[in-house]
C-alpha cells in the first residue's frame, strides 16, 4: 500500500492507505480524529467538513492522494482551546441538539465569516446550504454566525 | 404541599453511602417517585423501581456530581434531568457537574430512553432525591448544632442559622449526613419557589460537541476491535441466497466475508421483522469495506411480493372502499346529518413512506466470548436489546451488558434494536470486538420507515354554517392513520372515526410523534377548510368547538383537556397579532395535542421571486412546568423545521420493492435555505408536571404550512410533500 504524508491540523502525519481512501477515512480511521463526521459520503451532507488551504471541503469527496502539501484543518485545529468565535457562539446560542452535525456547520461557518465578516442572511444560506441539521437547529445557526461575526 | 415516599413496604428507593474521596454519596431509583397518595398503597411496585441507578455524589469540597445514566439523543436531557436534581438539593447549579456514568458499571442498564416520556417518567424521582439529600444535609446540620432543623435555612448549598451568625456549607457537612437515617417521607418544594427549573441552563455537552470530542457511537473505539459493514437485500420481499465470497475476501483489507442470520423466536415490537439474513464483511478499514461491499454480487431470490409507489397508492384506495375496519367512534348518526346538511366539504390527504434519516447512521460494538457479550453503541433500548440478544446467541441474561452512548439523532429510530443484533451476530462470528457501520445508503434503504397514510375527511354544515356532521375514515401501510377519541370528537353531534391498517412488506416503525405528524396536517387543514366555508375566522371557529368539548361534549370521552388546547390557541393569536393583515405575507394556523403536550402554531410565508419562504413561526406550548427553557425552545424549533421539512420536501417511493432515494442527492432534507427565518417559542405558565417537548412542536408545524400556503397561492394542499404538488402557475400569477 502507498504511503502518504499530510499536513493536518499543523502537523505532519504519514499514512498508509490506499489511493483512494478518501479524506474522512484518513482522519476517522487512520489518525483517529474522530471530529469529523460521516453522514452521507458523497458530497451532500456537509458533517465531513474541515479546512483545506482555507477553503471548506467536502472530505468525503477527496482522496488521500490529492492532498499531499496542503493544510488540512479540522475541528479539533480549528482552535487551541475551543475558543473560536464560532465555537464560542455556538455556546452562546446553545446551538446543538444531538450534536452530530454540528463539527461540520461550525467549519463550514468559520470560512464563511474568515471571506465574508459580517454575512447577510442570503450569505449564510450559500454557505451553509450544504450542511445538513436533521434535529432542526437552522435558525439557531444563523444566530450565532451573526453573533460570532461580532466576537 | 406535596410529600413523596422514599420507601415503600421498608424498602427504599434510596441508598446512602459514604463517598470514595470524602462525602455522601445518594444512590436513587431514577424512575421512581412515589407520592404519599393513599391510593398508592393498593399498587403493586414493580421490583425495578427499587433498583439504584442515579447517584448524586456531594463531595467534601462542596462540588456535586451528578451522574446522569441517560444517553443523549439531542433532547438536552443530560442537562434538564440535573436541573431538576439540583432544584430540590439546593444547590448552586455552578457547583454541579453532570457525569457520563463510566462504561461497564452497569449504570446504564435498565434505562429507558424513551424520547418525550424520559421527564415526564422521572420527575418525581429526580425530585425525590435532591429533596432527600437537602432534608438529610439539614439534620445533619441541625444535629452538629443541637439545634432544631426548623431554626435553619438553606440556599445554594450553604445552611445557615435562621437567628444566629453560623454557617456551614454541604461540602463540610455532607460526610455526616451519611449517618443520618434516611427520612420516609419528604416534602418537596412548592413550584413557586423554584429558581432553577425555568431558567435557561447550557448544555452540559455543549463545549464537547463544539470541539469536536468522540461522544458517539460511531466514535468508539477499542483496542483489537475490527470493522465490519452489512448488504441487505436491494429490495423488500427478497432474500439473499448466495454471494461471491471468495473473491470479497480475497480484497484489500478484508478478513471475512459471509451471511448472518439474525432470526430469533417471539420477536418483539422493535425487533427486526424484514432483512434477517444479510451479508456481512469484516476488515479493519471503513473505506475498504466500503469498496468491497461495491463489489459485492449475490444471487437474490424473492419471497414475497415486489411492491412499488403505485401498488401503495391502489391499497391504500382498496382499502378505503372495502378494508375491514380497526380503531373507530361513532357518535349521533352521521349518515342521516350529512344527508340534512346544506354543505357538505370533503378532501383527502396522504403522505409517503419516510426514512428517519439520523444524520449518525445506525452502528454498534459487540464483543461476544462463548458465554458473554458486551454492546455499546447508540440505542434508546438497552434491555430489550439485552434479551433479544441473549435470544439470538443463547447466552444467558445475566451475562449481556449494553451500553449506551450519545446519538447523532434518534426521532424513533434508535427503539429498534436490530443493528445491535446485527453487530453480535458478526462478532460471534470471528470470535473477536467488531464495531458494524451502516453506510447512509444501508440506512436509508433498511426500512423501519414511518407508515405511508391517506385519510378522506368529510364536514357537513347546516344552513346557519354550524358544522353538524363530520367524518374521517384513515388508511395507512401498515397502520390506520386515525385516532378516534381525538380532536374533533366531542365537540361535533355526528361524528365518524374509522381507521384501516393495509398490508404491505415494507417494514415501519415509530417515526417522530408517530401518526401525528400526519394526522395533524389533514385534519388541521381540513377544518381550515371548513371553516373558511363556514365564513369563520379559522382561530375562532376552533375555539367555538373547543367551547363545545368543554360545556357540553359530545360521547363519554375524548383524549385531549379542551381548556389546555383552547389556551394555546389563544396564547399563539395574541402573540402573532393574529387578524392583523401585512401585504404580501400569507397566514396559516393549526394546534395540535400529542404526547400529553399541547401546541399552537402560526405560519407567514411571503413569495420570493414565486416561490415560498416561511418568514416566521410563533408557537404557543403547554407542556406544563418548563425545566430548560432555551433548550426547550431549541426542541420546538427543531421540531417545526423538521415538520416543515418533511411535509415540504421529503418522500421515499418504491420500485420493485426497492427505494429509489438510497442517499441526500436523491432524497431531499430540509436546508438552510429553506428553513424559516424567525421562530419565537411562548410557554403557556403552569403547575402542571412536565410533559413531551421533543415530538408535539412538529404535528401542527404541517397544518399551518399548508394552510399559509393556500392563503399565498390559493391551492389546498393535500399530498406530502407539498413541493412537488404546488403549481408553478398559481405561484407566480
Ligand atoms: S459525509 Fe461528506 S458530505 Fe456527507
Ligand atoms: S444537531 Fe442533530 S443533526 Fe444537527
Amino acid at each position: 500500500m502507498p504511503t502518504y504524508t499530510l499536513k493536518i491540523n499543523g502537523k505532519s502525519h504519514t499514512v498508509e492507505a490506499d489511493s483512494d481512501t478518501p479524506l474522512l477515512w484518513i482522519l476517522r480511521d487512520h489518525i483517529e480524529l474522530l471530529g469529523t463526521k460521516y453522514g452521507c459520503g458523497i458530497g451532500q451532507c456537509g458533517a465531513c467538513t474541515v479546512h483545506v488551504n482555507g477553503n471548506a471541503s467536502r472530505s468525503c469527496s477527496l482522496l488521500v492522494s490529492q492532498l499531499q502539501g496542503m493544510e488540512i484543518t479540522t475541528i479539533e485545529g480549528l482552535s487551541e482551546e475551543g475558543d473560536h468565535p464560532v465555537q464560542k457562539a455556538w455556546i452562546e446560542h446553545d446551538v446543538p441538539q444531538c450534536g452530530y452535525c454540528q463539527s461540520g456547520q461550525i467549519m463550514s461557518a468559520a470560512v464563511l465569516l474568515k471571506n465574508n465578516p459580517n454575512p447577510s442572511d442570503k450569505d449564510i444560506d450559500a454557505a451553509m446550504n450544504g450542511n445538513i441539521c436533521r434535529c432542526g437547529t437552522y435558525v439557531r445557526i444563523k444566530q450565532a454566525i451573526k453573533t460570532a461575526s461580532k466576537l | 404541599m406535596t410529600k413523596v415516599r422514599t420507601q415503600y413496604n421498608r424498602r427504599s428507593f434510596i441508598k446512602i453511602s459514604a463517598a470514595a474521596g470524602g462525602g455522601m454519596l445518594i444512590g436513587f431509583s431514577w424512575l421512581t417517585g412515589c407520592t404519599s397518595d393513599p391510593k398508592i398503597e393498593k399498587v403493586e411496585i414493580p421490583n425495578e423501581w427499587y433498583e439504584i441507578n442515579g447517584y448524586i455524589k456531594i463531595g467534601d469540597t462542596g462540588l456535586v456530581t451528578i451522574y446522569s445514566p441517560n444517553p443523549e439523543i439531542g433532547q438536552n436531557v443530560r442537562t434538564s434531568m440535573p436541573m431538576i436534581v439540583a432544584e430540590e438539593l439546593d444547590v448552586d447549579w455552578k457547583n454541579v457537574v453532570v457525569e457520563q456514568a463510566p462504561l461497564n458499571t452497569g449504570f446504564y442498564q435498565n434505562q429507558f430512553a424513551g424520547g418525550s416520556l424520559s421527564i415526564r417518567l422521572s420527575w418525581n424521582a429526580l425530585r425525590m432525591a435532591g429533596a432527600t439529600g437537602r432534608r438529610m444535609l439539614l439534620e445533619a446540620a441541625a444535629k452538629e448544632w443541637e439545634i432544631s432543623i426548623s431554626d435553619l435555612i438553606v440556599a445554594q448549598g450553604v445552611i445557615k442559622e435562621k437567628n444566629g451568625e453560623r454557617t456551614i456549607t454541604y461540602g463540610e457537612i455532607a460526610s455526616k449526613a451519611v449517618d443520618i437515617e434516611v427520612p420516609e417521607e419528604i416534602e418537596l418544594k412548592e413550584i413557586s419557589e423554584f429558581n432553577l427549573i425555568g431558567t435557561s441552563k447550557k448544555n452540559v455537552d455543549g463545549y464537547k460537541i463544539v470541539t469536536g470530542k468522540p461522544l458517539y457511537g460511531l466514535d468508539f473505539k477499542r483496542d483489537g476491535m475490527q470493522l465490519a459493514v452489512i448488504q441487505h437485500p436491494p429490495a423488500f420481499g427478497m432474500k439473499v441466497k448466495n454471494f461471491n465470497e471468495e473473491e470479497i475476501k480475497g480484497m484489500d483489507g478484508i478478513k471475512d466475508a459471509f451471511i448472518i442470520d439474525t432470526t430469533i423466536e417471539d420477536p418483539d415490537w422493535n425487533d427486526e421483522k424484514g432483512f434477517l439474513q444479510l451479508i456481512a464483511i469484516v476488515g479493519d478499514s471503513t473505506w475498504q469495506l466500503m469498496k468491497a461491499k461495491r463489489a459485492i454480487n449475490a444471487n437474490w431470490e424473492t419471497v414475497s411480493e415486489l411492491e412499488n409507489s403505485e401498488m401503495h397508492l391502489k391499497k391504500l384506495e382498496d382499502a378505503f372502499a372495502s378494508g375491514t375496519v380497526g380503531a373507530n367512534r361513532k357518535d349521533g348518526d352521521p349518515d342521516a346529518a350529512f344527508d340534512k346538511a346544506s354543505k357538505i366539504i370533503e378532501r383527502t390527504y396522504s403522505s409517503p413512506f419516510l426514512p428517519h434519516n439520523t444524520m449518525e447512521p445506525m452502528n454498534f460494538f459487540a464483543n461476544v466470548t462463548d458465554n458473554s457479550a458486551e454492546l455499546i453503541g447508540p440505542t434508546q433500548m438497552p434491555e430489550p436489546t439485552e434479551k433479544s440478544v441473549s435470544k439470538l446467541l443463547n447466552i444467558p441474561l445475566e451475562n449481556i451488558t449494553v451500553n449506551m452512548t450519545r446519538m447523532g439523532g434518534g426521532f424513533g429510530r434508535r427503539l429498534y434494536v436490530h443493528y445491535a443484533l446485527e453487530a453480535a451476530a458478526i462478532s460471534k462470528k470471528i470470535g473477536a470486538p467488531v464495531k458494524l457501520i451502516y453506510t447512509r445508503e444501508d440506512d436509508m434503504s433498511q426500512g423501519t420507515y414511518r407508515p405511508a397514510y391517506q385519510s378522506r375527511y368529510k364536514a357537513g354544515l347546516d344552513e346557519n354554517n354550524n358544522l353538524v356532521a363530520f367524518s374521517v375514515r384513515g388508511t395507512g401501510l401498515p397502520e390506520g392513520s386515525v385516532f378516534p377519541n381525538r380532536f374533533p370528537a366531542g365537540t361535533i353531534d355526528n361524528y365518524l372515526a374509522e381507521s384501516i391498517g393495509v398490508e404491505t412488506n415494507v417494514t415501519t416503525g415509530a417515526w417522530r410523534a408517530p401518526r401525528s405528524h400526519f394526522t395533524a396536517g389533514a385534519e388541521q387543514s381540513f377544518l381550515d377548510e371548513v371553516a373558511e366555508a363556514a365564513g369563520k375566522d379559522p382561530i375562532d371557529f376552533r375555539l367555538e368547538l373547543f367551547d363545545r368539548a368543554i360545556n357540553n361534549p359530545v360521547g363519554e370521552k375524548h383524549d385531549y383537556e379542551a381548556e389546555r388546547y383552547a389556551g394555546v390557541l389563544k396564547l399563539v393569536k395574541e402573540k402573532s397579532n393574529w387578524g392583523e393583515t401585512k401585504q404580501g405575507v400569507y397566514r396559516g394556523v393549526a394546534a395540535y395535542f400529542c404526547h400529553s403536550s399541547y401546541v399552537a402554531e402560526v405560519v407567514d410565508i411571503v413569495l420570493l421571486n414565486g416561490q415560498p419562504k416561511i418568514k416566521k413561526v410563533w408557537c404557543a406550548v403547554d407542556c406544563g412546568i418548563v425545566v430548560n427553557k432555551d433548550a426547550a425552545e431549541n426542541m420546538i424549533q427543531g421540531g417545526v423545521i423538521d415538520g416543515i421539512g418533511h411535509a415540504m420536501y421529503s418522500q421515499l417511493t418504491f420500485n420493485n420493492g426497492a427505494v429509489n432515494e438510497m442517499n441526500f442527492d436523491r432524497y431531499q432534507l430540509i436546508r438552510h435555505s429553506q428553513a424559516p427565518e424567525d421562530i419565537e417559542v411562548f410557554f403557556v405558565k403552569n403547575d402542571i408536571a412536565p410533559t413531551g417537548l421533543g415530538e408535539p412542536g412538529l404535528p401542527p408545524a404541517v397544518g399551518a404550512l399548508a394552510n399559509a400556503l393556500y392563503q399565498a397561492t390559493g391551492q389546498r394542499l393535500t399530498r406530502q410533500p407539498f413541493a412537488n404538488h404546488i403549481k408553478e402557475k398559481v405561484l407566480l400569477g
